[in-house]
């Protein structure tokens, strides 16, 4: 089985972040970045169904340079081998055409799956999957749980909201959405990350794969600070002290103990 | 200017977030000088869509077809994609359901769009919407103008909308039947089903200790649960942490969980993201422990300490122990 994985490396989850002078974007001169939480567990289902079934697992990542690194862990992680689309400007791609990006890399590869995260943790659109299946003329579902592979068709588990889960049937090539948590992350090991140094990353640019960020159809105007909607007390003090203060209002002013 | 809100049954029940996106699609229509129209899909919705017909709206769409029995994302996005092209609006809305993520996409993109997906809130300018959503995880908004002239498309995030504001009034019903045929439809839907047996009912629960990524490890469980046992609380808990196995599934808030409404909600080193906040915003009194002063939860939060929790909270227990007393 031919397996591409789409993976997307982001601001970590901790950042402190602060939206730039511009309001177009976050500062992100300072910050460090990871693996996009959801892509990780797409990388993992990606390598079990290999020990499972045999084959390759491909990494494709769109990014700029930076970008290497995620794209290196994944390696050492199992991928086989690995497409870079080098592209500093990721910010001005929309989802329609970071999505071409993708497609334009991937379609060569004519691969039997497709695997991506749910959504990002940055821009969480959550589209790019469902766009790329449609680019690609691929069927597709969202928010899976788990994967089973028999001959040239799969069958997964979907999650619905309020703990309802649905089991879909469809033919390869396909593409599936994956759901953070769904199982256990693995490490590099040593010898993975020795061995990542040796495996193959294919570089590409927008300009080679013949696509641009022009015409955007919907266009990020500001980017600003969630106002509170409710009137916040906050207590700050040592804990002790924050605590007594807390459960003074719970008490007295909320009523609620 | 028109604007259409397609919304979400199953088996004959209505998703009740159609009636926040029914209640927004009738606000920007009004907001726009123009007005709105309504469409559900599926067979068998012919009492679904009388019901419609004594809202405030241009017309009702009664979307009906054998192949759309069972949801798949073939048949919805064709079928919709055709109601689209006979029926014109400017702007499609619909409820940011897992359902709608799954077909949304597909849709706009076999017209040459991009949908605004997880919208918060939106305002007018110059005649034209301008729609608010989230980034990073609930810790930063932006504001998104389409670049394209109509059909445009956004969903609305659970709560976003009042479902009670949904003006009365008259519509005529139109039945729409798309052109599908059983062969353009590649994933085959199997029956839905449920696993944990839901042996905790948090819905009926006074107050919720609940607990997020912050708690680091399973070991540290005990630390909230003391908490929880001096306020005569239930212990809940945000994905990651059922996700690892450190509390049984059932005693996850959120959107994949359950959705609860407690007198008083206390978060413990829980961020707030989105598929968090949408199980329990509904909670009388909010409190959010947590060590990051810019973490979302704050932002719906009624008292908030921001500290160390595993300071905050041993402190906290015995402060409830003693106020108790």
């Amino acid at each position: 089985m031919k397996i591409v994985v789409a993976i997307k490396q982001v601001p970590a989850r901790d950042s402190q972040l602060r939206v730039a002078s511009s309001g177009k974007w976050i500062e992100d001169a300072d910050l460090s970045y990871e693996i996009n939480e959801p892509d990780a567990y797409a990388l993992e289902a990606g390598l079990q169904l290999k020990e499972k079934h045999g084959g390759e697992v491909i990494a494709l990542c769109a990014g700029p340079a930076r970008a290497a690194t995620t794209i290196r862990e994944a390696l050492a992680k199992g991928a086989d081998r690995a497409i870079h689309i080098e592209e500093e400007d990721l910010g001005s791609y929309d989802p329609l055409a970071a999505s071409r990006l993708l497609a334009a890399a991937l379609k060569p590869e004519s691969p039997d799956l497709v695997l991506t995260g749910l959504q990002s943790d940055d821009l969480g659109y959550g589209q790019t999957g469902v766009i790329l299946a449609e680019l690609l003329g691929l069927p597709h579902a969202t928010i899976i749980m788990h994967v089973d592979a028999e001959g040239g068709a799969i069958k997964v588990k979907r999650e619905l909201e309020s703990g309802w889960f649905q089991n879909v049937e469809m033919p390869l090539p396909a593409l599936l959405t994956i759901q953070s948590g769904i199982s256990k992350l693995r490490y590099a090991t040593l010898m993975g990350i020795k061995k990542a140094k040796t495996k193959e990353i294919k570089r590409l640019t927008a300009g080679e794969l013949g696509v641009s960020a022009a015409n955007a159809r919907i266009t990020l105007d500001r980017v600003y600070a969630p106002e509170r909607t409710k009137q916040t007390q906050i207590f700050d003090g040592p804990a002790k002290e924050a605590a007594a203060q807390l459960v003074e209002k719970l008490k007295f002013e909320a009523r609620v103990i | 200017m028109s604007i259409l809100a397609i919304l979400e049954q199953r088996e004959g029940q209505w998703n009740k977030m159609s009636f926040e996106t029914l209640a927004a699609a009738q606000q920007l229509a009004k907001e726009l000088g123009t007005t709105a129209s309504a469409a559900v899909v599926g067979r068998g919705i012919g009492a679904l869509a009388n019901e419609l017909a004594s809202k405030q709206l241009e017309k009702v769409y009664a979307v009906e077809h054998d192949l759309l029995k069972d949801y798949t994302p073939d048949a919805y996005a064709a079928a919709l994609r055709q109601l689209v092209e006979a029926a014109k609006p400017t702007l499609v809305l619909f409820p940011h359901t897992y359902q709608v993520r799954d077909f949304l996409p597909k849709l706009a993109t076999g017209l040459d769009r991009v949908a605004v997906s997880d919208v918060v809130g939106h305002r007018v300018e110059n005649g034209k919407p301008v729609f608010v959503r989230q980034l990073f995880q609930g810790k930063v908004n932006v504001d998104i103008r389409f670049a394209t002239d109509g059909p445009n498309f956004a969903s609305l995030q659970a709560g976003a909308y009042r479902a009670d504001l949904v003006a009365e009034g008259t519509a005529p019903v139109e039945a729409f039947a798309p052109q599908l045929d059983a062969g353009q439809i590649r994933t085959k839907p199997l029956e839905l089903f449920r696993e944990s047996a839901r042996a905790v009912d948090l819905g009926a629960a006074e107050i919720i200790v609940s607990v997020g990524r912050g708690i680091k490890e399973a070991e540290n469980i005990p630390i909230v649960q003391k908490l929880a046992d001096a306020l005569g609380a239930e212990l809940a808990a945000s994905r990651p942490i059922c996700d690892a196995g450190w509390l049984p599934m059932e005693r996850q808030v959120g959107s994949s969980g359950q959705t609860v409404a407690p007198k008083l909600y206390l978060a413990v080193g829980i961020s707030g993201a989105i598929q968090h906040l949408v199980g329990m915003k509904g909670s009388r009194t909010v409190v959010a422990i947590n060590k990051d002063p810019n973490a979302p939860i704050f932002e719906i939060a009624d008292y908030a300490i921001v500290g160390d929790l595993f300071q905050v909270v041993p402190e906290l227990t015995a402060a409830v122990v003693k106020a108790k007393g």
